[in-house]
């Protein structure tokens, strides 16, 4: 087999030029993003629009802007679970929400709530606490059609297994078929799950703090950032938060590297839960 | 090929027996890393970490967010999260869907390793069920790197193998007892 390191060379650079067709006819500002993970999702994109290389992809970028919606859902790709590292959403139910209960209303902003299913999961731990009341969730994301999906709140009913055990393991109190109806292969959550929740578009990137909140959920979207965005995006949570309000981030996220990691202290380290500290004084974004 | 600069291994069923096999074979004085991306099904990957350690001359460690790869080390996939490797050679996550039902994949890892040294990777396929590993194989080699693919007669279970061996071919295809000594002679410096 021939080597072809050329080739990579040249597609280094239409990655380059894709990212700046992103940015400069649609706003959207991809730079930033880790390249590893940035590199397989424009290329599975091509792939999947039937482009046979990056750059016929950066010409209908350009020239159908009616594609905008997909090429969003394919470099973001909005995959979860509800109640994933269901030790996370115990840790959050026994430690964090009886602190949280000391405040007469509850926000909580969950940024990057792909289809919803995080969501739905914290709305049913406010419920069994009896907080939900109270609570207010602002559950935000890129991708609009991950949105439209998540405000549905439909998904295969194949998931079902897996998440009652999810959710029985979070600390359950009563069964996960309560919250949920099936017909044929899909499963519909309780429309009442949705009273409190608000779902908007916000772009981590480029967006500002819309909301001061008690608790901010970010799970498993700062790890397709470079260091950059994700300590800008430590900033946004940082000045979104109350004093002593909390972070919860992905359960193999390290915040290691980011100059704004000190304004958090770990509350359950392996959990991934901080606490904003006391000494931080919030500072606007630019 | 040129000096090799990093190893990338992929394994599933049968894969920790395997594994025991090839970093037991390893010499002490290697100054590459060594990333292993293994269908373990296990909860977490520390265990896995720490029963290879025991056989392994070189530490176990699973692989770290954001931290640069380190020479000289073992370093796993944490499980449920495809391993990427940053041009920088910095390690990254992904919890983007399955490939080949697994995550972590050996397609993902070895296609990212690929563009991060090219022609300075080895990759190397072992016993397993399924056919993850061979596409990335296929790029490795298409990056100028060397395949190496444990003989799938020797294998615990053929598939994985087979199925690289279709996609990608391979540099060397030998039982699993040749390859640390192999892997040892590639990568240690020239007397
Ligand atoms: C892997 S999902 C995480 C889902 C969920 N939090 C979990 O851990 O299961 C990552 C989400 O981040 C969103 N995302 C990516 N870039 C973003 C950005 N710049 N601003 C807001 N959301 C973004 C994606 O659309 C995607 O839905």
């Amino acid at each position: 087999m021939q080597p072809l390191p050329d080739e990579l060379a040249c597609e280094a650079i239409e990655l380059e030029l894709f990212v700046q067709a992103m940015h400069r006819r649609h706003g959207y500002d991809f730079s930033q993003y880790a390249p590893a993970s940035l590199r397989r999702r424009v290329r599975q994109l091509a792939e999947r629009l039937g482009c046979d290389s990056i750059s016929a992809l950066t010409g209908r970028t350009l020239h159908e802007p009616r594609l905008l919606p997909q090429l969003l859902e394919g470099l973001s790709v909005p995959v979860s679970d509800m109640f994933r590292d269901p030790a996370v959403f115990r840790a959050l139910r026994e430690q964090v929400l009886p602190l949280l209960a000391s405040y007469p209303q509850i926000n909580i902003w969950q940024a990057g709530c792909a289809h919803g299913e995080e969501v739905y999961s914290l709305a049913i731990l406010l419920e069994e606490e009896g907080l939900y009341e109270r609570s207010r969730i602002f559950a935000t994301d890129l991708s609009a059609n991950a949105l439209r999906q998540a405000e549905e709140g439909i998904y295969p009913v194949r998931e079902a297994q897996q998440w009652s055990r999810n959710y029985q393991a979070a600390g359950g109190t009563r069964s996960l078929v309560d919250y949920y109806s099936a017909r044929y292969d899909l499963l519909k959550l309780d429309d009442r799950l949705r009273r409190n929740i608000t779902f908007a578009q916000h772009n981590l990137a480029s967006d500002r703090v819309f909301c001061e909140a008690h608790l901010v959920l970010c799970r498993n979207v700062l790890i397709y950032f470079s260091n950059p965005l994700q300590d800008h995006c430590l900033a946004l949570f940082r000045d979104s938060l109350v004093r002593g309000g909390f972070l919860c981030l992905g359960m193999c996220e390290s915040i290691d590297f980011a100059g704004n990691a000190g304004d958090f202290a770990a509350f359950d380290a392996g959990a991934r839960i901080y606490r904003l500290a006391a000494n931080t004084v919030a500072m606007a974004v630019p | 090929m040129k000096t090799a600069a990093a190893i990338v291994v992929g394994c599933s069923s049968g894969g920790f027996d395997a594994l025991r096999v090839l970093l037991g074979g390893l010499d002490p004085g290697l100054s590459q890393p060594l990333l292993v991306c293994c269908h373990s099904g296990s909860e977490t990957i520390e265990l896995l970490c720490e029963l290879l350690g025991r056989v392994s001359p070189l530490p176990v460690i699973a692989a770290a967010e954001r931290h640069a790869v380190r020479g000289g080390h073992v370093q796993l996939a944490p499980t449920g999260y495809h391993l990427l490797v940053e041009p920088d050679r910095r390690f990254a996550l992904s919890t983007d869907p399955r490939v080949n039902h697994s995550r972590p994949s050996i397609d993902v890892l070895f296609a990212s390793a690929a563009v991060a040294w090219r022609e300075t990777l080895i990759g190397v396929v072992l016993t397993g069920a399924s056919a993850d590993g061979a596409e990335g194989l296929r790029l490795v080699r298409r990056a100028g790197g060397c395949a190496i693919v444990q003989s799938p007669v020797s294998a615990r279970v053929p598939a994985m193998p087979q199925a690289a061996l279709d996609r990608a071919g391979a540099d060397y295809c030998v039982p699993l007892a040749d390859i640390p000594p192999l892997l040892n002679r590639l990568c240690l410096p020239r007397p």
